[in-house]
């Protein structure tokens, strides 16, 4: 069994609390949620932190409101199982609901925190592995003292993928974050909290914190998220493609497009967007937008399956979720 | 040649006490009842080896190799050993002796010494008061490495080696070659009316038992115990007392609860090794268990094997010739890869009646951790490759792909052209079953939805044993008196369900319930020797020698209950905890009364006669063998390649059903498995490293991948095996591959010739189709292989052929 390495156990009192917590170790500090990443991260001693803050009791973060316009803020540390079981989201927010229902298994829907799934670090098959295995391949530019990227070894960057399944249908249907630092609360878009670096994926301070998820009220918009995996829970996407569109009459008046699982962040397709803005939702539109969003995608060889199919793939998906938000249903295999 | 001893395939009937009371049936055999290990095994009462511990005890890590391929130049463990709560630090030098699975391969190591040969390979051992300093310990090892060019595959493997071989003494990096022709191949080919060749690759996979490898021993008062997830007890007996160098009657190997094998658990582990020596030296309980990654490095599982087949058959479908070539990358080391290379070419003779059959194989050492058996052992690689090579030809001769099956089965109580020896035969019987069950003939037909059929055979138990011997495979003990019933035997429970077996069978012997037997189990200390849980043959051989025992037991106790109501034994009942008018109890005392304390033995080993007598003809022949059908109906997406199976109807030739829980527990696990390996599972390597060394990369069929399966059983009811009944540990995997990918051909019209069938090699099958080119994903070439000359081996002639 792999097993934790040693680090000393915070408990914050309030988010003022943590956020001082965080600060007072200078970097050396992680914020625990339901753990279910970063446990696992520093069993394989990718992550090092003396430090964990627990912040998955604080009340402020375990809320969920909706106005009556549908308009809903969750608290970070509301769990994903929580955020499903919640009536009012289910009949308001059925987009982002639909992205939380495929994460993971319950079992970790049940640890796993809302905050924490649009925080997860990124992902890399070179690089999520044992202290070992990584000794073995010569480490790499994520973690530990290596010089190159093993999977683009040409490459000065990162290419850690980011593959949190809610974070793309969240800045689909426009979604904002609170973040709670020294200079107090701050608003942001959810897309401006990432950045295209699998080193350094989150714009955030060391010592700021993620306290609330806004998601603007979307009644009668259409979404759709299809994640692409190989077994029917638990993995990751391979890639995720989220739709949210508003209809007039069958004329696209507003729409958002963002893929998951592609990247070191989630890929907002802004000028398919705009291109399909204004025209009729038919089946050239949704070709001609998918064709253009997969484009886009640069999937590489450090994820699951080969990378050429995944790439194709992303039409697939992108095609498909579209046509669902359309309303002409074609589901996929699972 | 001597006489075979009276217990060598001895037939103890088909019924309770061979019919020598009256009888109502069966009372327990055939009851669908719960395993008696159910409630500790849900409710998490059992203690597993990683369960056990001892005060005092120490945890013991091991240092394992970075490098697939290097000289170890120096290891210094100067800093480890001095620090602090470290006990002992033990290098390559320390366990200087070789061990291996079977007699003639004895190529391992506990710890490498001169070079390692794979990424994970064990060099060094450090014992410290707990697991945390053991491995900060490991970190101050320096081991310094001359690193040498890997061999990665088996193509590069064949070539001449670029820098010096693997192994010492192996030509280039070959490890095993094998050749044999039964009748006259060129002549069968010469009269077919059609002949077809195929080239497939099967990949390589772990066992993936939930339960990592763990063992820990105490030596004490002379003696060393070791405890073990192991599934071979006996055999790791007699290695620890060899490299140890110990009397047999100083080692005593106990193999726990076990949490899964399937194979993997069968070799003797380094960590084994390691831990023994360990405790003999500083005389504290030592501990190790693996991690997940660990076990990947340990491995021993399923070979990849490319494969070439080529079949002549006359215009009616009768098969005339086939050509079998195999070619198997092994990993590092021989494990039981002699068996392994025969197994891969044994048994396609045992389902097709093939009157003139060549097999050549071949296997090879890579840098790769090292492959042994694995459920279905050398032969699920050639099942795949064969049916669906009869698929193919079937659409040659333009015949129904059943049909052309049927009329070359193999025929109850006869000969192979290799000389296996087939009893009973249930091949048409699930072929039936499983066809009407699944209504394949009348399938739906639309694109993207298929059903695929395949048939298989396997062996009940291997017809000999891993080191050459004509002692019994099986020995039972069975202790009965005032205080109960106790069996003592060898056999190890890894949960298939053996323990539940021997309380069956002489509980019905004894007319008891099965709560009524106590079952003590695979502990060399204790109880008489079992060669282990492999090769399916524990319920046939353990079954038999626990009857053997019990029916002795039987017969004395019957003598007493005639002698006190005056009536002749066939005149009495026996069943229900009662022999006649005695109760049990006072049947026993009786009994006690006049012989003084009731023991009784027994034992078994396969038949003389099963086989033929040819280098390589060892592997392959067992006392019987099962035979299994499946049809497998799935969805394929033609714009994904994503496959969803909907259904399996599997049919088994189970000989008897001693349990209906059992059988179908195994047969459940048996699909599980095979869907793994066709769709998902492999052991693959990226920068020769293992690409998936963690569950959650290690892709294996999750519950909610599990399609609906349907269990069909044909009973057989074997001459030889205990009260009739064969093996279902194995057998129902085989068939359940390729009908996964017959089924997908069904489905889109292209071939899979590789397994697993990933929907990026659907894609590719399907694109090639689209370019106009043959619409097929599959390896391209065999290898060139410098096979010798084949071993021509007279089949049996025609009067020898009805056995
Ligand atoms: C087997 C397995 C399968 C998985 N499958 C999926 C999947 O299919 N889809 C998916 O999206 N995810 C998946 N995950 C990842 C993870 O379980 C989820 O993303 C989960 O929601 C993370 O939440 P958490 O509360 O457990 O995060 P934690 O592990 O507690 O935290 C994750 C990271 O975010 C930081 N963090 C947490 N909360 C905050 C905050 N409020 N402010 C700032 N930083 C914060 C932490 O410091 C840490 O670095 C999987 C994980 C595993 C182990």
């Amino acid at each position: 069994m792999l097993r934790l390495p040693a680090f000393e156990h915070l408990r914050a009192e309030s988010v003022r609390d943590a956020a001082g917590m965080l600060a007072d170790h200078g970097g050396t500090a992680r914020l625990l949620a339901g753990g279910t990443d970063l446990l696992a991260k520093m069993k394989r001693r990718q992550v090092m932190p003396d430090a964990l803050v627990g912040i998955g009791h604080l009340a402020p973060l375990r809320e969920v409101r909706v106005a009556p316009s549908g308009a809903a803020e969750l608290g970070a540390a509301v769990t994903l199982a929580e955020a499903l079981a919640d009536r009012r989201l289910a009949a308001d927010q059925p987009g982002y609901l639909e992205a939380v229902g495929v994460v993971s298994s319950p079992a970790l829907r049940n640890a796993g925190t809302i905050g924490g799934n649009l925080c997860v670090d990124t992902r890399c098959n070179y690089n999520d592995m044992t202290e070992e295995w990584r000794h073995a391949v010569g480490y790499c530019l994520k973690t530990g003292c290596g010089e190159r990227c093993q999977v683009a070894a040409s490459s000065p960057r990162c290419w850690a993928i980011f593959s949190s399944d809610t974070a793309p249908m969240a800045i689909a249907l426009g979604a904002t974050v609170v973040v709670w630092g020294a200079e107090g609360e701050r608003e942001l878009p959810l897309g401006t909290l990432y950045a295209d670096d699998g080193k350094a994926h989150l714009q955030l301070g060391p010592a700021e914190i993620l306290t609330a998820l806004r998601l603007p009220a979307r009644r009668g918009w259409r979404v759709a998220y299809e994640k692409l995996r190989r077994r029917s829970a638990v993995d990751f996407p391979l890639a995720g493609a989220a739709v949210a569109l508003e209809l007039d009459g069958d004329v696209v008046a507003a729409c958002r497009l963002v893929l998951g699982a592609v990247a070191s962040h989630p890929v907002e397709l802004h000028d398919v967007a705009q291109a399909l803005t204004g025209r009729r939702l038919d089946d050239e539109a949704i070709e001609e937008a998918a064709t253009a969003g997969a484009r886009l995608a640069k999937p590489l060889d450090n994820s699951d399956l080969n990378y050429v199919w995944r790439k194709r793939m992303v039409k697939v998906i992108l095609e498909r979720a579209l046509r669902r938000a359309a309303g002409a249903d074609r589901g996929r295999l699972r | 040649m001597r006489p075979p001893p009276p217990w060598a395939g001895r037939r103890l009937g088909t019924e309770p006490g061979d019919g020598d009371a009256l009888s109502d049936g069966f009372q327990v055999v055939g009851k669908a009842l719960p395993r008696l290990d159910a409630l500790g095994k849900v409710t998490g009462a059992t203690r597993y080896a990683d369960d056990l511990s001892w005060p005092g005890t120490l945890a013991c890590v091991l240092l394992r190799s970075p490098h697939p391929h290097a000289r170890i130049v120096a290891v210094d463990t100067a800093a480890a050993a001095a620090t602090k709560g470290v006990v002992a630090v033990l290098t390559g030098a320390d366990l200087p002796v070789r061990y291996g699975a079977i007699a003639t391969s004895q190529d391992e190591a506990a710890l490498a010494s001169d070079k390692v040969r794979y990424v994970g390979e064990p060099v060094v051992a450090v014992a410290a008061v707990d697991e945390v300093t053991a491995r900060e310990a490991t970190k101050k090892i320096a081991v310094d490495y001359e690193v040498l060019a890997p061999v990665s595959s088996i193509e590069q493997a064949l070539l001449a080696p670029a820098d010096e071989p693997i192994h010492e003494g192996t030509k280039g990096n070959i490890h095993r070659l094998a050749a044999l022709e039964f009748g006259d191949v060129d002549e069968g080919f010469a009269v077919a009316d059609v002949v077809r060749e195929d080239v497939f690759f099967y990949e390589g996979s772990n066992h993936l038992a939930m339960e990592e490898h763990s063992a820990t021993a105490i030596f004490a008062d002379g003696q060393l115990t070791l405890w073990s997830s192991t599934q071979a007890p006996h055999n790791l007996h007699r290695v620890l007392a060899k490299v140890l160098d110990l009397p047999m009657t100083r080692v005593r190997v106990v193999a726990t609860p076990h949490g899964g094998g399937f194979g993997g658990k069968v070799d003797p582990a380094a960590h084994e090794v390691v831990v023994s020596k360990l405790a003999v030296l500083t005389g504290r309980p030592v501990k190790c268990t693996l991690s997940r990654e660990e076990v990947f490095y340990n491995h021993r599982g399923r070979h990849p094997a490319l494969m070439w087949v080529r079949t002549g058959a006359a215009r009616d479908g009768q098969i005339t010739a086939m050509h079998f070539r195999v070619a198997l990358d092994g990993g590092a080391l021989a494990s039981l890869g002699a068996a392994t290379t025969y197994y891969t070419g044994a048994l396609q003779p045992a389902t097709y009646d093939i009157p003139a059959y060549r097999f050549e194989a071949c296997r090879v050492f890579t840098n790769k951790a090292p492959c042994g058996p694995k459920r279905g052992h050398g032969t699920p690689q050639p099942r795949f490759a064969l049916e669906i090579h009869l698929d193919k030809l079937a659409e040659d001769l333009g015949m129904d792909p059943v049909a052309l099956r049927r009329c070359n089965y193999v025929r109850p109580q006869s000969r192979t052209v290799n000389w296996l020896r087939i009893t009973s035969c249930g091949i048409e019987e699930v072929t039936e079953k499983v066809l009407a069950a699944s209504g394949f003939a009348t399938r739906s037909r639309r694109v993207g939805h298929g059903q695929g059929f395949a048939v298989s055979a396997y062996l009940c138990g291997a017809g000999f044993p891993m080191y050459p011997s004509q002692l019994p495979h099986s020995e039972v003990g069975l202790k009965v008196d005032r205080g109960g019933v106790t069996v003592f035997c060898g056999a190890t429970d890894i949960g298939q369900g053996s323990d539940t077996v021997l309380a069956t069978v002489v509980a019905e012997e004894l007319g008891l319930d099965r709560a009524d037997v106590r079952v003590v189990t695979a502990d060399t200390g204790l109880t008489p020797v079992d060669l282990g849980s492999y090769s399916s043959r524990v319920t046939f051989m353990a079954g038999n020698a626990a009857i053997d025992a019990a029916r002795k037991i039987r017969t004395l106790l019957l003598e007493e209950a005639a002698r006190t109501s005056g009536l002749l034994a066939h005149e009495l009942r026996v069943g229900d905890g009662r022999f006649g008018p005695l109760s049990f109890e006072q049947a026993v005392e009786a009994a006690e009364e006049r012989h003084g304390a009731l023991s009784a033995s027994g034992s078994y080993a396969p038949p003389p006669g099963i086989s033929g007598e040819f280098r390589g003809s060892a592997v392959g022949p067992g006392p019987a063998y099962t035979y299994s059908a499946a049809v497998v109906d799935l969805d394929a997406d033609p714009t994904t390649g994503e496959v969803l199976v909907h259904k399996v109807w599997v049919a088994h030739d189970i000989g008897r059903l001693l349990n209906p829980v059992l059988v179908r527990g195994q047969m459940d696990g048996n699909v599980y498995m095979a869907l793994a390996e066709a769709l998902m599972e492999s052991q693959t390597y990226r920068k020769d490293l293992l690409h998936h060394p963690s569950v959650l990369e290690y892709k294996t069929p999750l519950a909610t991948d599990m399609p609906a399966i349907e269990h069909l059983y044909v009973e057989t009811i074997d001459p030889e095996g205990p009260y009739g009944a064969k093996e279902v540990g194995q057998g129902p995997f085989l068939p359940v591959v390729p009908a996964v990918v017959s089924a997908i051909h069904d489905a889109l019209g292209v071939w899979v010739d590789e397994v697993p069938v990933t929907p990026e090699k659907i894609l590719r099958a399907l694109d090639a189709r689209d370019r106009g080119a043959l619409g097929r994903a599959g390896p391209k070439r065999f290898p060139a292989v410098p096979f010798p000359p084949c071993i021509k081996v007279e089949p049996p002639h025609a009067a020898t052929a009805r056995v």
